[in-house]
């Protein structure tokens, strides 16, 4: 009887941190060191559509890369896209939007004319249509 | 009797195009040996385009915005 509440406690944490661990699962990793370098080193850049790009060249392996995580975004926007009631194209542009404007000076991305810029320390040049 | 027309009667101004008009004189010239003049008018030869290729609105793009932004930061290993 006396050491129902210290069970009860117990219990309690235990849940809160089961609901932790499972608030924290699905939390994404951070980027792969590969995609970290290819982005610093101008390789990849981020395209208007949403996706990412090869600026010039690449050999099989960022290829494959590229694709990969290109797969994964559209499957991310694919998701939102229709939780939002909109369309693919729609949400993947916006994210393209915001993805530009969050490049690191150095990275690359892709201006409305379809050419790749370097980012510098000012604005990016982006779509009229952005937010 | 042959009845040789040498001018066309007239007609409007906005349904004669000027090319037309111009090849009637210029056989009358022809014809005829006589100079004539022919005014021109510089209409725009091109029509006017209104650019229709902007499928994606940017109201679209605004209501979209939000959640766009977080799905960029809730997928931090892909963007």
């Amino acid at each position: 009887m006396s050491h129902f509440p210290i069970r009860r406690t117990t219990l309690a944490f235990g849940a809160a941190m089961l609901s932790l661990a499972m608030l924290a699962g699905p939390a994404q990793a951070q980027r792969d060191p590969a995609y970290d370098a290819a982005r610093a080193a101008g390789q990849v850049g981020e395209k208007t559509d949403g996706y990412l790009g090869i600026v010039s060249g690449g050999d099989a392996a960022l290829r494959k890369m590229v694709d990969d995580i290109n797969i994964k975004r559209r499957a991310v926007y694919a998701q939102r896209a229709q939780a939002a009631k909109a369309t693919l194209e729609e949400y993947a542009f916006t994210a393209g939007c915001l993805a530009i404007a969050r490049t690191a000076p150095g990275e690359k991305y892709q201006a409305p004319d379809g050419s790749w810029q370097t980012r510098g320390s000012g604005a990016p040049q982006r779509d009229p249509r952005c937010p | 009797m042959k009845v040789t027309k040498l001018t066309r009667p007239r007609l409007s101004a906005h349904k004669e195009p000027m090319a037309g008009r111009c090849a009637a004189w210029a056989m009358v010239v022809l014809g005829s040996g006589l100079a004539a003049g022919c005014i021109s008018v510089n209409a725009p030869d091109r029509p006017i385009v209104i650019e229709l290729n902007i499928n994606i609105k940017q109201e679209v793009i605004y209501r979209l915005a939000e959640d766009a932004g977080s799905t960029i930061e809730q997928n931090p290993d892909i963007f």
